[in-house]
């Protein structure tokens, strides 16, 4: 993207199951920690999942959170991480010219579920529904939780997207800064699943649900003896400047947006599509001007289901299958679960510090690799140092078919 | 009940409702909202919490009648003991 302005990342906040900053992240990653527990979730007992420990009170009032949601807090915890990441003078923006794209798989489960809940305790009398339920369950509720926390005037919006959510929210703030609609960008991606049975259940019911008596042993992407799922909270939200805005002002960067793509199935509401996947890879590729040998970091998007991860693994085999010996492949669900709408944020900032230490993690608990997934480059159960770390491709896909590749390359000035 | 006993009652919902506030030194004879920080939306938590816990309905219209503790006291004591007798 020649004639466009360059879009840099400055600034990193996040909350996964194993880490409440990047460099907590970063170290389980490197250090093989799961922060998968058990946890009981209504009508279906104990199940694995991913269960941020991040003190929300660390920014929030307890009002904040008593009126607001999981998805809310979540926001606001990340983007005031990401600011302080920044280095930004906040307080000096111009507040309208500060755009959030917050990423989310669904939003309104938790709280419709918990109301409907809370209402059979009233013998279902609508009187008893809280007045509270609609400015909880909009679409926009965490992007316009963390506007009115920070007093931001200029649009703030969540973008769905379902599990390819936490890439769009990248890929669309550095569209609206290329556009001039706005300055300085929070963006990425929440979810606050695993408070709704619903997604579990659903997982469940399509035969995607993990079961593990270990639940730090249940995410395990390309494993023969994978099953299915972990459902996990978290979020993972960046500052993105124009990168003279980010000069002038002396800020760190951590990566160059060098391309993206955003592409549809159009072929099952569920299942996905190998060959569109591949397409998706090779049309970010174009529009970062990069062969698939440029590529050397590549971060599934392999959720631990017996028939995705394979297709990903054709899809990914379609694209790096030939000469790309320095391209090495990993996964972050195998320790924080699928993520949701925050997956793909969380996943490309767990890689991002490998610009810097030239450390590929790992994906954990392979014991028995799928054949069907022994994808040439796959970093497995140990870091692997290489030699070089230039490029990072990020997958995420969703539901309906929904698929989306980021490209980040290592800052040159 | 009493009309302490009342306002005590009216002071455990806003404690939940208010949280960050200090109710230490509530003025009953001055505006809950001169006080501590209550928006429109809280005063319905208000109104909500008194039909949940203590089953007394407060009419739309009679919503200027939780403005202060002496005002909830004065208008809340008598449903309070109007349900008591009828229990």
């Amino acid at each position: 993207m020649p004639s466009l302005p360059r879009i840099v990342i400055t600034g990193v906040g996040l909350t996964a199951p194993n880490g409440d900053s990047l460099p907590e992240f970063r170290g389980n990653l490197l250090a093989g920690v799961s922060g998968v527990e058990t946890i009981e979730v209504r009508y279906m007992g104990p199940q694995p999942a991913g269960v941020c420990h991040f003190d929300p009170l660390k920014y929030q009032k307890k009002k904040e959170m008593r009126v607001g949601t999981r998805a809310g807090s979540i926001s606001i915890y990340c983007a005031r991480e990401a600011l302080a990441d920044s280095g930004v003078d906040f307080p000096s923006l111009p507040k309208d010219r500060v755009g959030i794209y917050i990423g989310c798989t669904e939003h309104g489960n938790v709280e419709t579920e918990n109301e409907v809940y809370a209402l059979s305790k009233f013998n279902y009398d609508v009187k008893f529904w809280s007045h509270y339920h609609n400015p909880r369950t909009v679409a926009n509720n965490p992007a316009g939780e963390t506007s009115l926390h920070l007093g931001v005037t200029g649009p703030a919006y969540t973008i769905g997207a379902a599990c390819a959510a936490g890439n769009l929210g990248l890929i669309h703030a550095a569209q609206m800064l290329r556009l001039g609609e706005v300055d300085f960008a929070l963006c990425g991606g929440v979810s606050e699943s695993i408070r709704t049975f619903g997604i579990f259940a659903g997982f469940k019911s399509q035969g995607a649900l993990a079961a593990h008596s270990d639940p730090q042993r249940a995410s395990r992407p390309f494993d023969k003896a994978r099953n299915g799922i972990v459902v996990s909270e978290g979020g993972c939200l960046y500052t993105l400047e124009r990168l003279d805005d980010a000069h002038r002002r002396g800020a760190k960067v951590y990566g160059e947006i060098a391309g993206y793509c955003v592409n549809s199935d159009a072929s099952d509401y569920v299942l996905p599509n190998p060959g569109r996947q591949a397409e998706c890879m090779r049309k970010a590729l174009a529009v970062a001007g990069m062969g698939p040998s440029d590529i050397h970091i590549v971060n599934t998007h392999a959720t631990s289901t017996p028939l995705g991860d394979i297709q990903e693994c054709q899809a990914m085999a379609a694209v790096f299958g030939g000469d790309c010996p320095d391209t090495w492949i990993n996964n972050t669900k195998s320790y924080i679960g699928h993520a949701m709408g925050a997956a793909g944020a969380l996943e490309l900032a767990g890689n991002l510090p490998a610009f810097g230490d030239l450390v590929v993690h790992p994906t954990i608990n392979v014991d028995d690799l799928d054949p069907e997934c022994a994808l040439r480059g796959l970093v497995v159960n140990q870091p692997r140092k290489v030699g070089r770390v230039d490029a990072i491709l990020n997958n995420s896909f969703g539901m309906l078919g929904i698929n989306s590749a980021l490209i980040v390359k290592r800052f040159v000035g | 009940m009493t009309q302490d006993q009342c306002k005590a009652a009216v002071l455990a919902i806003i404690a939940d409702i208010a949280p960050d506030e200090d109710l230490s030194d509530i003025k009953p004879d001055v505006r809950l909202r001169d006080q501590i920080d209550l928006d429109s939306m809280d005063f319905l938590d208000i109104v909500m919490e008194l039909r949940k816990r203590h089953g007394i309905e407060v009419p739309e219209a009679e919503y200027g009648q939780l403005a202060s503790l002496d005002s909830c006291a004065e208008y809340l004591t008598p449903k309070f003991n109007a349900l008591a007798a009828k229990s």
